[in-house]
């Protein structure tokens, strides 16, 4: 294996090396541009187009500059995220929906993961930014303060070492130094049980791997709401839990919305979850947005071909058919992407104009956003 | 950039195998790199460098009543025994002697190439011998478990619990005692340094099983009711190469600092033969210590680098193979 | 009615906790406690749960990958258990088993064709010279393709992996195949390609399935029968419409509400369970269920429920409908 190379694997060998050196060219440009210090706070301010809007992500660009190649996982992607509403994020693995919240954080992991392009307006009660060139001292106060982070496995997230109590009470005393310590044990308590948890002071004393799986959510959650944030980022809550157990806690979510007056961008791969909590659904395919809009219109009107094959590939209970819908083929390779229409090549519906550009999204009637030229080409 | 891509067809997700990957990922940790080549360096100085020097590893040095240095290879019609004739130690480096003469008068030089032969050798046949052990054990251990395996284990338990220094010493007088010729007591260093050193590999082995066997593709060849013998090495040993490799590397590193120790107390390498730790051992006399830095200071120095590049080589195939670098 | 393939009776897996110093045995988990199944040539019996209930260790068991605690299972007239070693190996290309994830079900280290056609060759399936053909004709019967035989497990996707787990299940023209959550880790488009996939190798090939998942839809999609597990025990095992139409135990009707309906239009009477499943290791006295049953009676807390046919081959463990 390591003499005997065929023509193949040459060529691969240079072009892996041509790789790697315009990939350090690129990162050195964007490394030097984070090491920046003393950033001016003109040069981040910036303006919502709407100021209802909590968050507005336009044409963000994230790329992975890996030994393979580029890896554009997120390739131009707009959502607006109005103030108090619930938006969906839904998308098969690898669409770029989870690098998408990321970005949204700045937690894109350096140097081989960039934001290339874009914008990222965050309304913030001290005026607008844009989150994309906030300096990374900065966004430590926005991270967990105004923007917090739910993540699919709790376990994972919570220190196995400390009692929840304990770690709860820290977030506090991090994010809100307002809280005198007399109270924090309080403070603790009444969060626990603001997310449904009965024997709040049995888990305040206990450790993480002596509660289950829904139980641990709900601590999580109880973290990410205890600095009282504007926005809650919940990247798949739901995955690793049980149906009767995922059931609780997105009762629990959409309990909370109505108390806590938060937006939430909710991230998830099952449709199901999207129709209970959205108020808005983007759906995305190999990190760009295909379709956008109410939750009612894109689950009753689905527009493209992607979306619809989507909802019909998925059995539901009491509805029998004979044989699912699949869509046939693969997510193309995001590095080796076509410059045609990303879904042309699994599409059923595709016509002549599908050869062309990457269609843009189009706005048709009640705010229903739509990348198809199904759509863009003479009206229908 | 784009266009670039797109052009060439080749995918490389599908031809780049995982094996160059982690030649690729060891090519670029600059330390590995420098590693092999402190370690190629030494494999030529020790096994291609006796060839052209021009003393053998016992030659002691003369100096004639007249001041001619003659050699026992090369007496030059002198008489070591003669009148007059001094032994040529302790001599400073010179363009005869690169390094000088050590204090029975031999050539320095030439003692540390083939001090690096024995080294060198024993390192990796006591490696070899301790993987051989060691997967062999670990690998029965860990795939059967059960009461062999707890009876393999506390074999291990028991090797841990045994202190090597005092075994060693013990050892050596036992074989001074029985009159074990001199040239064997290297096997029987070996032997030993294998037999005491099996004890990790085998625990890593039999962890590296324990998880294997609870993987899916692993419960996969039983269910197709695939022979045990050929799950082991088909399916299982391949799978433990990776961390192996490394062991036996950083094992190499240890091995020739623990033999430098013995022969620098006398138990390992037996003069007249060439060994750095015993080359260092003249260190004990506080005149040489002091005034003859050239005695004893590079054999120190051919330990150090020859173990460093064992430990740089070693860490570099970790990271290499670690999935958790991936790309 | 078609004969029986795989009889299952009253199958019982306890695992020991050891505990104490001398790691002696304190407890047991009893992660199957009797559950019986029939599953008929050709046909689907579907196994819902959740996590922590049993279902993939009842898979497990059944083709002994486990040694039983209890009960036996019966398959094509033998006792799996009664079997020595070398009668095991050589039924066990009849009953395959295929895995949730597909990732870590291949070994990585050997190309396609040798992870597939290795246990046909152990068998002597096929002809030393025929088998490169045979496995690229199981390779096409799956949606691979022949250049795909060469190629190690890193270099295809999710589904195709999992395509290549069924092809090396289904090349030893199994009678029975046991799906432990076959796709699960899958995403939902790939998801309907890989049940199209099982469906139409049951229609060619006569297979029987074991289909193990915690997706009540996907369940219903490919099952003729469905049983329900709770800590260990079947609640509630019924033909696919009877069930889905008449669910009876309340442990089955929380499940059915919960699943969420991806139509935003639907306003669902959820029946929200208290509570989280007890830990196996101490399950409830009665029937297990009752920590978090809304229809709790006094009885349900002392004695266990028998396991009882209602009509229409119907069999439900609950005293609700016991009463008389």
């Amino acid at each position: 294996m390591f003499f005997n190379k065929t023509a193949e694997q040459k060529e691969a060998a240079k072009k892996m090396k041509e790789i790697v050196k315009s990939n350090k060219a690129i990162i050195k440009k964007f490394e030097d541009e984070k090491k920046r210090k003393n950033v001016p706070a003109s040069e981040y301010q910036t303006a919502m187009k709407n100021p209802d809007n909590i968050l507005e992500i336009d044409n963000l660009h994230t790329y992975f500059y890996t030994d393979m190649g580029v890896v554009r996982s997120v390739n131009g992607v707009n959502i607006e995220i109005p103030q108090g509403k619930t938006v969906a994020l839904v998308g098969e693995s690898g669409c770029g929906k989870s690098v998408t919240s990321m970005s949204v954080m700045k937690l894109i992991m350096g140097p081989s993961g960039q934001i290339t392009n874009g914008a990222i307006r965050y309304n913030r009660a001290s005026g607008p930014i844009d989150i994309v060139k906030t300096p990374i001292s900065e966004m430590q106060h926005i991270r967990g303060n105004e923007i917090s982070m739910i993540f699919q496995e709790p376990m994972t997230s919570l220190n196995p070492v400390f009692r929840i109590g304990a770690q709860i009470e820290e977030a506090i005393m991090l994010h809100r130094p307002d809280v005198p310590k007399s109270d924090l044990k309080a403070q603790t308590i009444k969060m626990l049980e603001l997310v449904g948890i009965a024997r709040a002071e049995g888990v305040y004393a206990s450790f993480p791997h002596e509660l289950s799986g829904g139980m641990r959510q709900r601590v999580m959650i109880a973290m990410s709401l205890c600095c009282n944030p504007k926005m809650i980022i919940a990247d798949e809550p739901t995955t690793a839990l049980d149906v009767t157990i995922q059931a609780q806690v997105l009762e629990l979510l959409r309990d909370l919305k109505d108390k806590i007056d938060a937006s939430i961008l909710l991230i998830t791969h099952d449709l199901g979850v999207v129709a209970e909590m959205a108020d808005y659904v983007v759906v995305m395919y190999a990190g760009r947005v295909a379709e956008q809009g109410t939750a009612h219109e894109v689950f009753l009107n689905p527009k493209h071909p992607y979306t619809i094959g989507l909802i019909k590939s998925k059995p539901v209970v009491n509805q029998l058919v004979e044989r699912l819908y699949s869509i046939p083929g693969a997510v193309p390779n995001p590095v080796n992407l076509p410059n045609h229409c990303y879904f042309k090549d699994r599409c059923d519906k595709c016509i002549a104009a599908c050869n062309g550009a990457i269609p843009e999204l189009k706005t048709l009637e009640g705010g229903h956003k739509v990348a198809c030229h199904l759509y863009t080409q003479g009206g229908h | 950039m784009a266009e670039a891509t797109a052009k060439k067809e080749i995918n490389l997700e599908k031809v780049v195998t995982p094996g160059q990957l982690v030649r690729k990922r060891f090519m670029r940790n600059k330390l590995a790199i420098v590693g092999v080549f402190i370690l190629l360096g030494m494999f030529l100085f020790s096994f291609v460098g006796p060839f052209f020097s021009p003393y053998g590893e016992y030659t002691l040095f003369y100096i004639s009543a007249d001041g001619v240095e003659f050699s026992s290879d090369d007496l030059k019609g002198f008489d070591p025994s003669g009148a007059g004739v001094t032994i040529g130690n302790r001599q400073s480096p010179s363009s005869t002697h690169w390094l000088g003469t050590d204090k029975d008068g031999r050539d320095v030089f030439t003692r540390l190439m083939y001090g690096g032969r024995i080294s060198l050798t024993i390192g990796i046949v006591v490696v070899f011998f301790q993987i051989v052990l060691g997967v062999t054990l670990g690998g029965i251990a860990g795939y059967f478990g059960g009461k062999i395996d707890n009876l393999i284990m506390r074999l291990v338990d028991v090797i841990y619990c045994l202190p090597t220094l005092p075994i060693m010493l013990i050892i050596s007088s036992l074989l001074i005692a029985y009159k074990i010729p001199q040239d064997q007591k290297i096997y029987w260093l070996t032997l030993v340094m294998g037999l005491m050193g099996w004890a990790s590999v085998a625990r890593l082995v039999r962890a590296q099983i324990l998880t294997l066997r609870e993987r899916e593709f692993m419960v996969a060849t039983e269910a197709t009711g695939i022979h045990p013998a050929r799950r082991i090495i088909k399916h299982l040993i391949p799978n433990v190469m990776p961390q192996l490799i490394v062991v036996a590397t950083m094992g190499m590193g240890s091995v020739i600092l623990t033999e430098a120790a013995y022969s620098y107390l006398g138990i390992g390498v037996p003069f007249p033969y060439a060994s750095w730790g015993n080359m260092v051992n003249v260190v004990s006399d506080p005149i040489i210590m002091r005034s003859y830095v050239f005695m004893w200071l590079p054999p120190g120095l051919c330990i150090l680098i020859t173990v460093l590049g064992f430990n740089f080589v070693g860490d570099g195939l970790r990271d290499a193979f670690d999935p958790k670098m991936k790309r | 009615m078609s004969e029986v393939i795989l009889k299952v009776d009253n199958l019982k897996k306890h695992f020991p906790i050891k505990g104490g110093l001398l790691q002696k045995v304190v407890g047991h988990v009893k992660a199957v406690d009797g559950v019986s199944f029939e599953v008929k040539k050709g046909s689907t019996f579907g196994l819902v749960g959740e996590s922590g209930c049993g279902k993939t260790t009842a898979g497990r068991t059944l083709l002994r990958l486990h040694e039983n605690d209890g009960g036996s299972v019966i398959f094509d007239g033998k006792d799996i258990f009664a079997l020595n070693q070398k009668e095991l190996r050589d039924i066990r290309p009849e009953i395959q088993l295929i895995f949730q994830d597909p990732y870590s079900s291949l070994s990585p280290k050997m190309p396609v064709g040798e992870i597939i056609g290795e246990a046909v060759r152990e068998h002597k399936l096929v002809p030393e010279k025929e088998l490169r053909n045979y496995v690229m004709q199981i390779m096409r019967e799956c949606g691979l393709q022949d250049h795909h035989i060469d190629r190690y497990p890193h270099e295809f996707s999710g589904g195709q992996r999992q395509r290549i787990c069924i092809a090396r299940a289904i090349a030893l023209k199994p009678k029975v195949v046991v799906c432990d959550e076959p796709v699960s880790a899958l995403d939902v488009s790939i998801q309907a390609q890989v049940i199209n996939l099982l469906m139409d190798l049951q229609r060619d090939r006569g297979i029987s399935y074991v289909f193990i998942s915690h997706d009540l839809s996907v369940v219903e999609h490919i099952s003729d029968e469905v049983g329900v597990m709770y800590l260990g025990n079947l609640v509630e095992k019924a033909p696919r419409e009877e069930i889905f139409k008449n669910p009876m135990h309340p442990y089955t009707k929380a499940l059915f509400s919960a699943i969420p309906t991806p139509d935003p239009t639907v306003k669902m009477n959820r029946i929200v369970l208290e509570g989280d499943i007890p830990s196996p290791a101490k399950p409830p006295a009665g029937c297990k269920f009752h920590t978090r049953c809304q229809s709790c009676m006094e009885i349900c807390k002392v004695t266990r429920p028998e396991y009882k046919d209602y009509g229409n081959e119907h069999f439900v463990a609950c005293h609700l409908y016991n009463k008389q």
